[in-house]
């Protein structure tokens, strides 16, 4: 009893650590008072000036526009690298599966300032350096949830298709395709939930007057903090647990809606 | 589609890799091994740890990202024991709460901090108002620590609960059959299956928190000055590509190491499947 009190009460003071700086930002998002920690009454003023601040909105354009366009190439790139990589022989597979580790573990600081050092020599620094850097660490991502399903997949299947005189790209849609749809997907909200995160890269690849929310949040706080930023990362914090629900729940509610589709039709 | 021709598919993958994986790595290493005028040098690498504030920040980071990586360590160990423990139905979605912070901006996590922190912040004024003294730890090494481990807590956890949720109930209980006391089963059991697990969790907090310069510019206000603040500020202000180039290569190579050591011990990539 002692033991599942105390390992509550653990849990408990973690969550608390972990969501307690949260909570105060959302509190502070409706707190109507300039002296930011004393609570003044309700207010939504930050919320609209935050949808007037020129700055924030256009951070929010780029970012939103960055996250999808590098999270839809990188998952197509990614997963027809995938199908690639699982017909290749064993040796080149481990060269490519170093290759993609790279990123990954890499220091973020050290894959931004490589890429600037050579987008700067071929191009100026702005909306697309920023674009295809993040198409480069998403990749990884992709490719690691997208592998396992494919091997997990019988080629018989597929060949059996070739055989029946299934043209490959039908034959691919029809067998390989609902198999890998779960890694693409999730492969696509990692890439999505990276490319928001991240800001070291953005920040060495970006040029002048591009910004993404995190590299604006990052000139703004050195300046010192605006009440707008509460109400922003508010409406980030739900979005993101928008996306996020989306991503395990709708995958776990199709899957029960199908088994009982299925004993129903037993 | 054959086997053979099925393998070009990976085609674009590959130009992507060789032109912005590979080629920028070594772009690194040609500005680490010249200098300005495009000579030989290795200068800027023997400059990591001669030069007087580059060896101070170096052994800050490193420092900082220990102390760091101990705390996750520490923090993460029981607390994936419990939620490994529940016996709750839904034990992922206790896991997935423990998880959120993660996917929030980590810009947005550290101005948290900062707002809770600073002089006036949220502690300052409640310690005050209960009649306290005021905590000053705003600008020192120990908010940096603080904001470290809260932005990289998660990494440390998954793979160590990845690691424990392997571990087949019927093995402890045979344990505890043969006569294992509760200590036994965790030194013997529990510790040695989750090795792989802790390995990854330590190279993916100690990586972000040996390079990290978000943290301490924000958090340190300008007065820790880990590597990566000097990188950052050899090519953002200083414009001494050379210099930062030495530096990142050096860091580049504790990262290496640091893979290898995950290969050694991670076979089935486990730490870096995060979803």
């Amino acid at each position: 009893m002692v033991k599942k009190c105390a390992s509550r009460l653990y849990m408990f003071l973690i969550f608390l650590f972990l969501y307690l700086p949260i909570i105060v930002l959302i509190i502070l998002s409706f707190n109507n008072s300039k002296t930011r920690v004393v609570w003044g009454g309700f207010t939504l003023d930050w919320y609209k000036s935050c949808f007037q601040d020129e700055k924030i909105m256009s951070a929010f354009l780029t970012t939103i526009q960055i996250t999808f366009l590098s999270a839809i190439l990188s998952t197509l790139i990614g997963t027809l690298a995938a199908i690639g990589i699982s017909a290749m022989k064993k040796r080149q597979q481990t060269i490519y599966l170093g290759a993609t580790n790279i990123p990954l573990l890499n220091a973020d600081i050290v894959t931004g300032i490589s890429m600037m050092l050579l987008f700067v020599k071929f191009m100026d620094l702005g909306f697309v350096t920023v674009l295809v850097a993040h198409i480069t660490f998403s990749i990884p991502y992709v490719i690691l949830n997208v592998l396992p399903k494919l091997k997990a997949c019988n080629r018989s299947t597929y060949e059996a298709a070739l055989d029946l005189g299934a043209s490959p790209l039908y034959a691919f849609y029809k067998v390989t395709w609902p198999e890998i749809r779960p890694g693409v997907f999730s492969g696509f909200m990692m890439a999505i939930t990276m490319s928001l995160d991240d800001f070291s890269i953005t920040y060495f690849t970006k040029g002048p007057g591009v910004n993404t929310l995190s590299t604006m949040l990052y000139t703004e706080l050195k300046k010192g903090i605006k009440p707008e930023l509460y109400a922003l990362s508010t409406i980030l914090f739900f979005a993101v647990l928008f996306i996020l629900l989306l991503g395990n729940v709708l995958p776990q509610k199709k899957a029960q809606r199908a088994l009982s589709k299925q004993q129903k039709d037993l | 589609m054959s086997k053979f021709k099925q393998q070009f598919l990976a085609g674009p993958y590959l130009i992507w890799i060789v032109g912005f994986i590979i080629l920028p790595m070594l772009m690194i290493v040609y500005y680490a091994f010249t200098n300005a005028d495009g000579g030989f040098t290795f200068e800027y690498i023997t400059a990591t740890f001669a030069s007087e504030t580059n060896r101070k920040a170096m052994i800050l980071s490193l420092q900082l990202g220990l102390i760091c990586t101990g705390i996750c360590l520490v923090l993460s160990y029981p607390l994936a024991m419990i939620l490994n423990n529940m016996q709750i139905k839904n034990q992922s979605f206790i896991v997935f709460i423990f998880m959120l912070p993660m996917w929030m901006n980590f810009m947005l996590r550290i101005l948290a901090w900062k707002l809770l922190l600073s002089k006036n912040g949220v502690f300052n004024s409640i310690l005050t108002s209960l009649g306290f003294e005021r905590i000053n730890i705003i600008n020192t090494p120990a908010a940096v620590v603080l904001g470290m481990v809260y932005d990289f807590l998660p990494f440390m956890l998954l793979p160590i609960y990845n690691s424990m949720t392997r571990i087949r109930k019927d093995w402890i209980e045979a344990a505890k059959d043969l006569g294992a006391g509760s200590i036994t089963i965790f030194f013997k059991i529990i510790v040695p299956l989750t090795v792989s697990g802790i390995i990854s969790g330590i190279v993916m907090v100690f990586v972000p928190s040996l390079t990290s310069f978000a943290i301490s510019q924000v958090l340190g206000g300008g007065q820790v000055l880990l590597i990566g603040n000097v990188i950052e500020q050899d090519f953002m202000q200083g414009m001494q590509w050379n210099a930062g180039s030495g530096l990142s290569f050096v860091l580049m190579i504790f990262v290496i190491a640091s893979m290898a050591l995950v290969n050694l011990f991670d076979k089935d990539g486990e730490g870096t499947a995060i979803w």
